[in-house]
């Protein structure tokens, strides 16, 4: 019973961190449009940052400033934040293709630097020397692992309630402006490529909060967290759930990460003993053909965004007897 | 010094040939294709297939070709391994790519290659095994060329360096001097234009694929020759033809070779000030740097 209990808790803590990563990549794509080829980057960095503010002092490295936790956590999130401003700014005001390939490019750099620059990262062996804050309050074990649950369902609900807003706000307006027509947006004295850069780089930090929460929650990272499948899974959580639709997009990570933990347990249980060595790539498979299917099936995920009618122009349409025009 | 400008020439030829297809298809469907690369391993493994059978059918050809480690039943592999990954490439997109643009969502298509990307990578994985393999055991040396400085060269590199050369010399007679080259140059700058002057888009777009794919199965076996063949050398070779085809700039072809050659020498002359471990990265830098000094290319030319 206690172990069923443990699991849930788990994967309840792995699929809150994963959700907020994905709503961090749905104000980008989802409501921005920006195709980020390298969320595991950007997941990384707030990872790394977040142990290097916060771990204990190391003799054979550089960092372990053992700053407060909840300031070691921001520094991650801004640091992954740093990061998308610099691709951001050489990349936002051209043609969408650069996005693509540039966030791609830095994920690979991401992995290359964290590999070799041990004597900031640790390379291979990755990161260690962080103690998980309220060690001592709540001991190890089950209840604390229940505690940073609740901790990181916490962020969770603030990330949610945070981008519900900035969605409904003028602001999430003009991103889906921006979107859908530039030119129109830019004809009404909007500058896009400021307005991207200010999407990209929130979402970045959302992300880089997610990658510190799972560097907290093992208390390590290393170079194999921050793997090109990081990002394809939380590409087909976001697909699979519905682009542009902040709830949809937790439904579509608790799916996903259902799935892929489901499908790997099947497999090293009942794949025969030489295929056991591939069990990887069959999942990988998966991944792949869920984010094409979905393309071809239902475009807009299970939960489709909700086209939202500005509020104005529903009191206008209520008193005139229009029946209202959506503003995307 | 002048080892790594040699060295960088002759590993910017094959990504000169990977960045062509990729340029003309992304100048002519307007999306970043992440599944490019993948072909390159499709190439590579396909002729490997080839290359066993023929030595097996005709154990003659099985010989090695001067001082080379190719044999004749590797380059006859070869050829067969282009026609066959350009029908790869063509059946990709029209099992694949055409059904997302006609849905007409431009992004989507990015996103779609990213998963067939993932999708073929693991394919080859499973069939093949991951572990890295070689067109021939044998171990090539390298020539002297001079001893002081020490330059060597092995005879392998310089057949790649003519193989390629002698593809792009093709390459480019068939688009200056042929209606078909005519035809493609037509889409590629005006598609509606084009068509209006009785040019079938839909097979020009399919020849595209076959002219791309076949390029980079080329790529794929030239990189195998002189390296080793595992299913994720396309996902190694992604980022550098990427950086080749926006170096040279997107839609142009010659662009697309000088800027395979650039990122080659560039990446090779910087080795010798940084750690070989993060030579990953270069590509990475060779691109931010063009966007920031360039951004259309060394010959490309600016378009929405």
């Amino acid at each position: 019973m206690i172990g069923v209990l443990s699991y849930l808790v788990f994967f309840a803590t792995m699929a809150s961190i994963l959700a907020i990563a994905v709503l961090g990549l749905n104000l980008q794509w989802g409501n921005t449009g920006l195709f980020n080829g390298g969320v595991a980057a950007f997941f990384g960095m707030g990872a790394y940052v977040t142990l290097i503010l916060g771990g204990l002092p190391q003799p054979d490295r550089l960092g372990g400033f053992a700053l407060p936790y909840l300031l070691a956590l921001l520094g991650g999130g801004a640091g992954a934040g740093l990061l998308a401003w610099v691709v951001g700014r050489c990349t936002l005001h051209l043609r969408h293709d650069y996005l693509a390939i540039a966030t791609f490019g830095i994920a690979i750099t991401f992995e290359n630097v964290a590999r070799n620059a041990s004597w900031l990262t640790g390379g291979a062996q990755g990161l260690r020397g962080f103690e998980k804050p309220l060690q001592d309050t709540f001991g190890a074990g089950l209840s604390y692992n229940a505690g940073f649950l609740a901790f990181v369902l916490c962020v969770l609900a603030l990330v949610y309630l945070f981008l519900e807003r900035l969605v409904a706000s003028p602001f999430g307006r003009l991103l889906r402006g921006i979107r859908e027509d530039e030119t129109a947006a830019r004809s009404l004295g909007k500058a896009p490529a400021r307005i991207r850069l200010t999407a990209f780089v929130t979402g970045a930090v959302i992300l880089g909060l997610s990658g510190g929460l799972f560097a907290t929650f093992y208390g390590f990272v290393s170079p194999q967290d921050v793997l090109p499948i990081l990002t394809f899974q939380i590409w087909a959580m976001l697909i699979v759930g519905g682009s542009g639709n902040n709830l949809g997009a937790i439904i579509g990570t608790v799916l996903v990460w259902a799935a892929w933990t489901l499908s790997g347990w099947a497999l090293s249980r009942f794949a025969p003993l030489d295929m056991q060595l591939y069990t990887g790539s069959i999942q990988y498979i998966l991944i792949g053909s869920v984010i094409v299917a979905m393309l071809f099936w239902r475009p807009q995920g299970l939960f489709p965004e909700r086209l939202l009618i500005s509020r104005p122009a529903r009191s206008r349409g209520t008193t005139s007897g229009q029946t209202g025009s959506t503003d995307t | 010094m002048i080892q790594s400008l040699l060295d960088g020439i002759l590993v910017g030829a094959i990504y000169s040939l990977g960045a062509i297809g990729l340029t003309m298809v992304m100048h002519m469907l307007r999306f970043a294709n992440f599944s490019h690369a993948e072909l390159l391993s499709v190439g590579a493994y396909c002729a490997l297939v080839f290359d066993r059978l023929f030595e097996g059918l005709l154990p003659v050809i099985a010989n090695n070709i001067g001082p080379l480690s190719l044999t004749w039943a590797l380059l006859l592999a070869m050829l067969v391994s282009m026609g066959v990954t350009g029908l790869t490439a063509m059946a990709i997109d029209r099992l694949i790519f055409r059904r997302v643009r006609e849905r007409g969502v431009p992004q989507s298509m990015v996103f779609a290659s990213f998963g067939v990307a993932l999708v073929i990578r693991n394919v080859i994985g499973l069939i093949f095994g991951l572990s890295p393999t070689f067109y021939s055991n044998d171990i090539a040396f390298a020539m002297i060329l001079s001893q002081d400085p020490l330059i060597l060269v092995k005879p392998d590199q310089v057949f790649v360096l003519i193989a390629a050369l002698i593809c792009m010399g093709i390459l480019h007679l068939v688009l200056s001097r042929t209606t078909f080259g005519y035809a493609l140059r037509a889409v590629a700058e005006n598609p509606s234009l084009a068509q209006v002057n009785g040019i079938r888009l839909k097979a020009i777009i399919a020849a595209v694929w076959l002219i791309g794919g076949g390029l980079a199965a080329a790529a794929g076996v030239l990189y195998g020759l002189t390296n080793q063949i595992t299913p994720l050398m396309g996902n190694d070779l992604l980022l550098p033809v990427f950086a080749a085809t926006i170096a040279g700039g997107i839609g142009s072809v010659y662009g697309a070779v000088a800027g395979g050659f650039l990122v080659g020498i560039a990446a090779n002359l910087a080795m010798l000030v940084v750690p070989s471990g993060y030579s990953p990265s270069f590509p990475f830098l060779i691109i931010l740097v063009v966007l920031m000094v360039r951004p259309n290319g060394l010959l490309g030319e600016e378009r929405t």
